[in-house]
């Protein structure tokens, strides 16, 4: 009897054991292809890419790069080696650099925004072994998420345990969600752009007001200036 | 779904399946990037035949928010090509399987920096639920959350479009707010220095001349 319980636990420990690796794995397979990135672009050795993403405040960017280098000998861009990473930097639109680290040749960046506005992501490339990039390009397959697409739905509903139309609602919340703040952005950029416009017009008054007189107190000083010339040189 | 029924090697088969799904849709990608006067910045991506693609740009700021933009395909054969265009959506099919390359160029420019948003979308978006099929039905409730999904989807596609229109029309105000400030101080400076040096001149005439004046008189 005790055999067989013990049996039946030991059967049930490795079923945990292998449910549990499986799922890990699924994860990590779900992980490795949100990682790969189709778009890609060349860059130069010192070169800098920049990248602007105009988001409003609390939203999350998630970035996504991988790399690849030229290998001369098989003719094509292979996976890049140890030593050669990118350094990611990340201002704010007030220019304060709200994210700045050095990333192997893999990685994965992310940060929340505070302020709305104009954030800048600059990636170049930091090789500490010279003699691999030998004057070639780096291959960098990039992908930036914004605000909704950062939600890992398989997470969320696994954490909160949600049913598909529980899911499907919670999607169209997130999406709503970032409507409204974005929204929220738009009237703030566009009472930016009436204080422009409003500080333009009155500057071309002013402008046109003071012209007028400056040529007017030009135009008497000059006549009375010359008028007492003339008169001192006896020839009015 | 009851994973303490499903044995070991039916994990792995669901793990395969989902990882097969899951690279049968492909990603867009959507950036704003910078590009500056004389340059030129491409783009690849590796598509498969049949997959409907859209490439969508538009300028953001800089000089007359215009940019060359050329599509190639995997052997070299352009799809689309334009010049100094200020926004444009091109959609197509592709014919081949390979490398296809879009290139964004500046070189016509000689001192202006120009950002460049651009929308690459390359076949469907990725389906909430990987394992799901299009044959299966879906309850109302169901379609209704998918029909709302797409409509929410071209909201925020129309709020993209609006954001950047406003952008550069507010980065025209700012040209133009600063280059009033600019020209108003130039061109009081501008009067002050010519009336002034008018009347030094008139009166150089006049002293030359009253010494001729006198020599004649006398």
């Amino acid at each position: 009897c005790i055999v067989h319980t013990g049996r039946t636990l030991l059967r049930t420990t490795t079923t945990t054991i292998k449910m549990r690796s499986c799922v890990l794995s699924v994860l990590l397979l779900n992980v490795y292809y949100t990682c790969v990135s189709s778009l890609y672009f060349h860059i130069g050795e010192t070169e800098k890419k920049c990248f602007i993403e105009e988001i409003p405040d609390e939203t999350m960017i998630i970035g996504n790069y991988r790399t690849q280098l030229y290998d001369k000998q098989k003719e094509e861009y292979l996976p890049a080696t140890q030593g050669l990473g990118m350094f990611v930097e990340v201002k704010d639109p007030d220019e304060k650099v709200i994210l700045s680290r050095q990333y192997g040749s893999e990685g994965r960046f992310t940060f929340t925004s505070h302020t709305p506005g104009e954030h800048r992501i600059c990636l170049h490339s930091n090789s500490s072994k010279f003699a691999l990039f030998a004057g070639g390009m780096l291959r960098v397959h990039l992908d930036i998420q914004v605000g909704e697409h950062t939600n890992n739905y398989a997470e969320i509903a696994a954490k909160d345990k949600l049913t598909e139309l529980q899911l499907r609602v919670r999607q169209l919340v997130e999406q709503v969600d970032q409507i409204q703040k974005e929204q929220n952005y738009q009237r703030y950029r566009e009472e930016r752009f009436r204080q422009t416009s409003e500080s333009t017009n009155q500057r071309v008054l002013w402008w046109s007001i003071v012209q007028t007189l400056i040529l007017v107190a030009i135009g008497f000083w000059q006549m009375k200036h010359l008028k007492s010339f003339f008169e001192a040189k006896k020839l009015v | 779904r009851d994973w303490a029924t499903l044995s070991a090697w039916q994990l792995v088969l669901v793990q395969v399946l989902w990882a097969l799904l899951l690279c049968g849709w492909a990603f867009g990608s959507e950036l704003t990037f910078e590009l500056p006067d004389n340059a030129k910045q491409c783009f690849y991506e590796d598509i498969t035949i049949g997959t409907k693609c859209t490439l969508e740009f538009q300028v953001v700021t800089g000089g007359h928010y215009d940019v060359d933009c050329r599509l190639e395909d995997a052997d070299g054969t352009v799809l689309y090509k334009e010049m100094k265009k200020q926004y444009d959506s091109f959609t197509f099919m592709a014919a081949k399987n390979g490398t296809y390359k879009f290139c964004f160029s500046n070189e016509f420019s000689t001192f202006t920096h120009k950002t460049v948003y651009f929308d690459f979308q390359v076949g469907e978006d990725p389906p909430l639920f990987p394992n799901e099929n299009r044959v299966t039905a879906l309850t109302q409730m169901e379609s209704a959350c998918v029909s709302i999904h797409e409509a929410l989807k071209s909201v925020i596609d129309y709020q993209t479009h609006f954001r950047l229109r406003e952008a550069q029309g507010r980065s025209r105000a700012e040209d133009l707010n600063t280059r009033v400030a600019f020209w108003s101080i130039g061109e009081a400076f501008i009067l002050l220095v010519v009336s002034i040096s008018q009347v030094v001149l008139l009166r150089s005439f006049f002293s030359d001349r009253k010494t001729t004046t006198t020599r004649v008189g006398s």
